[in-house]
């Protein structure tokens, strides 16, 4: 099937992107999510505005503990090291296990934020970080924490008029613990369950449980999960409303083995 | 419909042509470019058989419309002639019956060259895991490893002290 009639453009700067957002057309980044959905009509808008040629779209700066990472950069820039230190090789192996390399090319890793897919793996990984989703709308630019950010089923706290720029992320120590469990069939499917578990060097320890057919969940204080991991993602998979038996299953292995690789690492 | 002008480099060759906006990069090459050895599966990124080479890395053309194509370098499998990792995939997927009906073929050699090149010290498992995005109806994908294999240990051979003298 192909896509209903669009009309392209590609804005050259940030404010002529939010201009054409203001006036309903539909932002494409990697359109590795967006153009199957336009293939199969489950979108159909009247134009769309490709951000990839955007100044500073993709890429990655440190400044101040701080690391900003584009909103366009893609999964396998992400896979290939564009992210230094701790932070970069937690990460990096979370984008080594998204879809396949062809799709990691082009997918961006503010495009599977924005597309809001509550099994996909950024959605289900960056509320871990005390971090922040960088917003550009007609007023200005505006900060949204990572835990906040995705709402529901492919809903964001993104105004329609507002384009998403960059990921704020503080940089890790070393030492910082990281777990992450994704149930798969298959290398590249949709995950069934996701759970990861950040411990940073003086800090509560945090966890996200996610592809829960919502918003992820997230564990502000881990601790108790950490101290008795078996019986606390238990409790935890069992009290999201509405999950299968096997769903929950899934969830509380998740979050067990998870959390079990933070302890191995202790 | 309105058309855009979309100027691209295809098998390093530049190509004008005006598309539909909702037309994709496999639509181009195929119904305008007459370069059918790219092939459609299911249109959606799922099955790999529509895997080029797009600014010189892989990518599903069934999912890249035709405007972000303005300006790209494009390969398709018919712009491999004179690649020696190319032909010596083509040489090991016959060694090693790594096609069966050819459907999946092109999708495959576009992955497999990527792997060869990307990932020197692969082994079999990350040649399987690599190679999970790209589907095939016949072969049960036995071969398809073993070719990309057999081409990885023949470069990983070369690559050792005997190159290095012969270089
Ligand atoms: C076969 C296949 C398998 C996949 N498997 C996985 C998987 O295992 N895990 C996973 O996480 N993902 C998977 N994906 C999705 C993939 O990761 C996409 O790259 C990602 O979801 C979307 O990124 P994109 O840049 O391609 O966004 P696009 O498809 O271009 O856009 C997606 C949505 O976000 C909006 N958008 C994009 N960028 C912005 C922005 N900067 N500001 C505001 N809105 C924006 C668009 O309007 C659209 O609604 C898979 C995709 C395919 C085709
Ligand atoms: S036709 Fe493009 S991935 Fe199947
Ligand atoms: S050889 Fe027939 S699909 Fe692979």
């Amino acid at each position: 099937m192909k896509p209903a009639p669009f009309t392209y453009s590609r804005p050259a700067d940030w404010g002529a992107a939010v201009a054409l957002l203001q006036s309903g057309a539909r932002p494409v980044a990697g359109g590795q999510s967006i153009g199957p959905m336009l293939n199969l009509r489950v979108v159909q808008p009247d134009a769309v505005a490709d951000l990839r040629h955007l100044p500073g779209f993709g890429g990655v700066a440190l400044s101040g503990g701080l690391c900003r990472i584009g909103a366009g950069t893609t999964h396998a820039a992400i896979e290939d090291d564009a992210v230094p230190g701790r932070l970069g090789e937690i990460l990096a192996g979370v984008a080594r296990r998204i879809a396949y390399r062809p799709v990691r090319n082009r997918g961006t890793i503010g495009g599977s934020l924005a597309h809001a897919d509550p099994a996909a793996d950024w959605v289900a990984v960056l509320p871990a970080f005390r971090g922040s989703a960088v917003a550009l709308g007609p007023g200005g630019e505006r900060r949204i924490a990572l835990a906040d950010f995705v709402m529901g089923l492919m809903e964001t706290a993104l105004r329609p008029d507002e384009v998403l720029r960059a990921i704020e992320l503080p940089t890790l120590p070393a030492e910082t613990r990281w777990g992450h469990w994704k149930f798969c069939r298959k290398p590249g499917e949709f995950s069934k369950a996701t759970a990861c578990v950040l411990a940073v060097p003086g800090e509560v320890p945090r966890a996200v449980l996610a592809a829960l057919d919502e918003a992820p969940l997230v564990i502000s204080d881990a601790s108790a999960l950490l101290a008795a991991p078996e019986a606390e993602a238990a409790r935890i998979a069992n009290a999201v409303p509405g999950l299968s038996p096997w769903r929950a299953a899934l969830a509380r292995t998740a979050l067990k083995r998870a959390a079990a690789m933070v302890l191995e690492t202790a | 419909m309105t058309r855009l002008p979309i100027r691209m480099t295809v098998n390093a060759e530049n190509v004008e042509l005006l598309a539909e906006p909702r037309s994709h990069l496999a639509d181009l090459l195929r119904g305008e470019l007459l370069l059918t050895g790219t092939h459609t599966g299911c249109e959606h990124g799922v099955c790999g058989a529509c895997t080029v080479e797009l600014d010189g890395a892989p990518a599903r053309s069934c999912i890249t419309h035709a405007g972000a194509c303005d300006g790209a370098t494009v390969r398709t499998i018919e712009g491999f002639e004179g690649d020696a990792v190319m032909a010596a995939l083509r040489e090991a997927f016959t060694a090693e019956h790594a096609l069966q009906c050819g459907y999946c073929t092109p999708g495959m050699l576009v992955m497999a060259r990527d792997i060869v090149l990307r990932l020197p010290d692969a082994d079999e498992a990350r040649v399987r895991e690599e190679l999970s995005g790209n589907l095939c109806r016949c072969t049960g994908y036995r071969g398809i490893v073993a070719a990309v294999m057999r081409v990885l240990d023949r470069r990983r051979g070369l690559a050792g002290p005997a190159a290095s003298r012969a270089a």
